[in-house]
């Protein structure tokens, strides 16, 4: 069961972390389907939050169709987030690693390394919209 | 709690987060006001509130917070208007005093008892006492029933209280300053099992504090009162939805300012920040001014500021 958290300092909307936080669990495979949410309850007994905000967080993720509410039961993931399979995001991980490293010996920082990714990311997508 | 504020909040439908549907009024006050020998301590006071809200009431000390709690739950009369709970006016029937619980600002409870007794105590004066829920909620917080209420650590003592006052399984329960004198850490404690004890019971929750970063994320409705006026009452999303920061050149402010109200207007020589109160038909083309959220508390700053000010609801007409 995944562990929701967080941050008072980065200015988004509570329910909008935990929906982050959810899909962020089910594209790292975290969260598969089948997994239980915790529930409301858990939740704000955990932040100190309020059942309202969860349920808004809930009711999205099920609008898209990601969890299913059953009722007294809990709510469950229906569906896992990201492409490809298993397999591939071992390799990616792997290679994405290699790069990280080499980048460290070059003398290249975090902010550094975040930066040409992202760089790379939007050229990338840049040339596919082209 | 009956059976349609259940399916109201988080029950039936296809989970357990159906949304509200129609909450019925928790909480309605009409030009609610208290005399205290010849001194105003709360004036003309009108507010509504859905069902199945967490409540926050502020303002600064003197403001009237603790009057308008004694009539929410019925300790004191009105020297004019009125107070409804779930409908029935309040302080006529026992019936509607049964429905709200009221923990005051020194805890009501015996320190020479233990908190089993103060449980016994509990049961033996509300009918719907729930002993059940009182003592699973101590036995989550670790606190020995055994222990007398004197020896408990001042979080604890809080802890007692909250599982007294939530035992009555009230519909609407109202605290004054539940997180004064309590450490940041049993703050956040007494928040949590509050929230806990929320979603169990689907309750109404009102509490007053000074302390705004302590309600930031438990409370979905805002109630600010000041000089013994409501000046907000409202949902907490949607304040912060509907105000802005806004930045821009010192010259262009006053233009700015004449379109929307202004709740703050800090100006420099060349820049200005206004903090307003944007509605949908208020959108700022301009590109040398920068628009950005605020948060509860300084929005709550800001008002507190301004007695002036006030962000109420259209008044809509009530039959009674």
């Amino acid at each position: 069961m995944i562990k929701l958290r967080l941050d008072p300092s980065s200015g988004v909307a509570t329910y909008l972390q935990l929906v982050h936080q959810v899909k962020h669990a089910l594209r790292l495979g975290v969260l598969m389907p089948g997994d239980r949410l915790p529930t409301i309850k858990e939740v704000v007994s955990d932040l100190a939050i309020n059942p309202n905000t969860v349920a808004k967080a809930y009711r999205e993720l099920e609008r898209e169709g990601l969890v299913v509410g059953r009722p007294g039961l809990g709510t469950f993931v229906q569906r896992s987030l990201g492409g490809g399979s298993m397999a591939d995001h071992t390799r990616f991980r792997s290679d994405l690693a290699r790069w990280v490293h080499g980048c460290r010996e070059a003398g290249l920082d975090q902010e550094d390394m975040e930066a040409l990714f992202t760089s790379v990311l939007t050229d990338s997508l840049r040339e596919e919209t082209a | 709690m009956t059976a349609d504020r259940m399916v109201g909040m988080f029950g039936g439908g296809s989970g357990e987060f159906t949304p509200p549907v129609q909450s019925p009024t928790a909480l309605e006050a009409i030009g609610l006001a208290k005399r205290y020998r010849g001194m105003w301590a709360l004036r003309d006071c009108s507010l509504s509130v859905p069902a199945g809200r967490v409540v926050a009431l502020v303002g600064p000390n003197g403001a009237g917070k603790s009057t308008f709690l004694h009539l929410v739950a019925g300790l004191i009369a009105p020297t004019r208007g009125s107070v409804r709970v779930f409908g029935e006016p309040v302080g006529q029937r026992a019936a509607a005093l049964a429905r709200v619980a009221f923990l005051a600002q020194d805890k009501p409870l015996y320190d020479g008892f233990t908190v089993a007794e103060m449980l016994r105590f509990g049961h033996h004066l509300n009918p719907g006492w729930d002993d059940a829920l009182a003592r699973q909620r101590l036995a989550e917080l670790d606190i020995p029933l055994n222990r007398k209420v004197g020896k408990l650590s001042g979080g604890q003592q809080a802890q007692v209280a909250l599982s007294v006052a939530v035992a009555k399984r009230p519909d609407l329960l109202v605290m004054d300053e539940p997180l004064a004198n309590l450490d940041p850490v049993a703050r956040h404690d007494v928040m949590r099992s509050l929230m806990a004890a929320v979603a169990e019971t689907q309750m109404t929750v009102v509490l007053s504090s000074h302390v705004v970063s302590d309600l930031t994320n438990a409370c979905d409705w805002l109630v600010v009162l000041n000089r013994g006026q409501v000046q907000i009452s409202g949902e907490v999303d949607e304040l912060l939805a509907t105000h802005r920061m806004l930045s821009g050149p010192a010259e262009l402010a006053d233009g700015v300012a004449a379109r929307m109200p202004v709740i703050s207007d800090s100006r420099s020589e060349r820049q200005a920040d206004l903090l307003a109160r944007t509605g949908p038909g208020t959108p700022l083309h301009d590109p040398r001014w920068s628009s950005s959220g605020v948060n509860l508390e300084e929005l709550v700053l800001a008002y507190l500021r301004r007695p002036d000010t006030t962000s109420l609801p259209r008044p809509t007409l009530t039959i009674s």
